[in-house]
């Protein structure tokens, strides 16, 4: 009695502790989800409220979208362009602090700075930067780097603007990846890169022998966590093209394309839903492949 | 014999690197400072100094005085101050219940999170717009907070600590009479702190820097938060006032810069919580 009782009484305290996290996420994220899902079949009107249920209408839509398409070529781009080289960079510069540098917490501490800005800010200081009289240009023209000495219009050209991005977003996301390695990085014995002097390995071998494998785990996170976020990447490329993804549709992702549908002349909040299901589909397979390929990760929460 | 050890140029190479390193990432925002105090005539002139004669604080003064600059920089607090302190109650109770309470459906709660976190932020976009339109939330300040006052990987970072945790002295404040909800705030919280200062830093940041959810759901200017502020410092004749954007910029990092500094071993915490995952 006392038993059946108590049990209730802690059954009621486990759900009222949990409840606001329940209800705000049911709502936000569970009910959301399944209304962007169910928004992807129909036509919807905003203004007169109304959805009419098209079927697979919007996803044949899609399959023949060449905006869709050129948004996908792009994404996908900036994903396999960023990723890797900011990976690779971060564990570079990681196993670089860890062989007895001076200063090393300084450092980390310093470089720490783009990991705390906001992306709106880092992108007005990088569109400064490359603007036609900014300090990029002006630098190159002091080495001579522009022939005729004319300025490059980063920021107007198609085959500019996403490099530019691209390079940013390399630049902001070391310093915090660079942090995640070292203190894995601190952790490894000593004694492994001490035997392996002994063996006759040179800087080279202990670091693609003994670095890179000991870290793996966390190239698997790292990997994952810029993929997942480069695959979304919106801010910086609104920002940068005023919210249209030009020029050109050079730096349209597909999440701005996602809004111009949606919020663009037309509105077509239906259409545009379709295409957030089909880039959820894109992350989560991409994601399932990074894993897979990067197997021995375990993610115990 | 004191060693004299020869000068080893592969130790050369390495400072190299990091200092090349360094100066790559601190160079945008020494520009970012240098410009806040320099006319916008000088900014576009193509020089290169970041020194010039004629610095001043009049684009301080400017977004300060004239510009709805200190508006959006109360709302950006208001936001991200309430914003934290929800997050915080609410992700630590979940987190809490999730690991030391025993009751039916636990599991499935813990599994259901667990598959809304794998959901793209940016695909919930439009459906929360809807959603929020739908409630009459659009342009406020419960726009920019509700959706976002629960944070699953926070609440599992916390189920994470409370499973680790000697379960003594809840016991022992049984004993002593207390309830669950006071054992929770007064026993359970406070241990907590370094984990719930973690996770507060990590939301707060969060909330300072977002760009696309008020750029969404704010229509109306003195509504903005700091960061899309930072887009209308525009003229029709100068088209960007880099001047103003700058030193608008160079104050919406400030605060973080300070929190950063008071509590830097936070910040690794942090870090290493997520790798670890």
């Amino acid at each position: 009695m006392l038993n059946i009782k108590r049990k209730t009484r802690d059954t009621l305290q486990g759900y009222a502790f949990v409840a606001p996290a329940i209800a705000t996420t049911m709502v936000f994220l569970g009910i959301a989800s399944i209304f962007v899902l169910f928004m992807s079949f129909n036509r919807v009107n905003i203004i007169q409220q109304s959805y009419e249920w098209v079927g697979f209408n919007n996803y044949r839509l899609a399959w023949g979208d060449p905006m869709l398409r050129r948004a996908i070529r792009n994404t996908l781009t900036f994903s396999a362009v960023v990723v890797p080289t900011q990976t690779f960079l971060a564990l570079v510069i990681a196993s670089v602090l860890n062989s007895n540098i001076k200063f090393k917490k300084t450092f980390r501490s310093i470089v720490f700075l783009p990991t705390l800005t906001s992306s709106a800010a880092l992108t007005m200081i990088f569109m400064f930067m490359f603007s036609m009289r900014g300090p990029v240009n002006s630098m190159m023209i002091a080495m001579g780097l522009l022939e005729m000495g004319e300025p490059i219009n980063f920021l107007r050209s198609s085959q500019w603007s996403m490099r530019v991005i691209m390079i940013m977003n390399i630049w902001s996301t070391i310093p915090m990846y660079m942090t995640l390695y070292l203190a894995s990085l601190q952790e490894l014995p000593k004694s492994m890169y001490e035997a392996a002097s002994i063996d006759g390995a040179n800087e080279f071998k202990k670091f693609f022998y003994i670095t890179i494998p000991y870290l793996r785990p966390i190239t698997t996170f790292v990997l994952l966590t810029g993929v997942i976020g480069t695959l979304q990447m919106f801010d910086q490329a609104f920002i940068f093209s005023g919210g249209d993804g030009g020029p050109a549709n050079s730096t349209l992702t597909i999440a701005l394309l996602v809004y111009r549908y949606a919020f663009g002349p037309g509105s077509a909040m239906g259409y545009a839903s379709t295409i957030a299901i089909l880039l959820m589909v894109l992350i989560l397979t991409i994601s399932f492949i990074v894993n897979k390929l990067n197997k021995g990760d375990e993610r115990v929460y | 014999m004191p060693s004299f050890k020869k000068i080893n140029p592969w130790r050369i190479f390495l400072y190299l690197i990091l200092l090349i390193f360094a100066a790559t990432t601190l160079y945008p925002f020494l520009w970012m400072v240098a410009a806040s105090f320099m006319p916008l005539r000088e900014i576009v002139g193509g020089g290169m100094r970041l020194i010039v004669p004629d610095m001043s604080l009049d684009n301080y003064r400017h977004i300060f005085t004239v510009t709805q600059f200190p508006r959006w920089f109360l709302n950006s607090f208001i936001v991200a101050f309430v914003g934290t302190i929800l997050n915080v109650l609410l992700n630590t109770m979940a987190g809490y219940s999730l690991s030391r309470l025993e009751y039916p459906g636990r599991q499935a709660v813990f599994y259901a999170l667990l598959a809304l976190i794998m959901i793209p932020g940016q695909v919930l976009l439009v459906p929360n717009f809807m959603l929020l339109n739908e409630l009459g939330m659009l342009d406020s300040y419960t726009a920019l907070i509700v959706p976002a006052m629960v944070n699953i990987s926070h609440i599992f970072l916390m189920r994470q600590f409370f499973i680790n945790f000697p379960s003594e002295c809840e016991e022992a404040a049984y004993i002593d009479g207390l309830g669950r909800f006071a054992c929770f705030f007064r026993i359970c919280m406070p241990l907590a702190r370094t984990a719930i200062a973690t996770q507060a830093i990590f939301v707060f940041m969060g909330f300072w820097n977002e760009f696309t959810r008020p750029m969404l759901y704010i229509r109306s200017m003195d509504m903005l938060t700091l960061p899309v502020g930072l887009q209308m410092f525009q003229s029709r004749d100068a088209g960007q006032m880099w001047n103003q954007i700058m030193a608008a910029a160079t104050v919406s990092v400030v605060p973080i810069v300070i929190i950063y500094l008071i509590f830097n071993k936070y910040f690794l915490i942090g870090l290493r919580m997520d790798g670890d995952k």
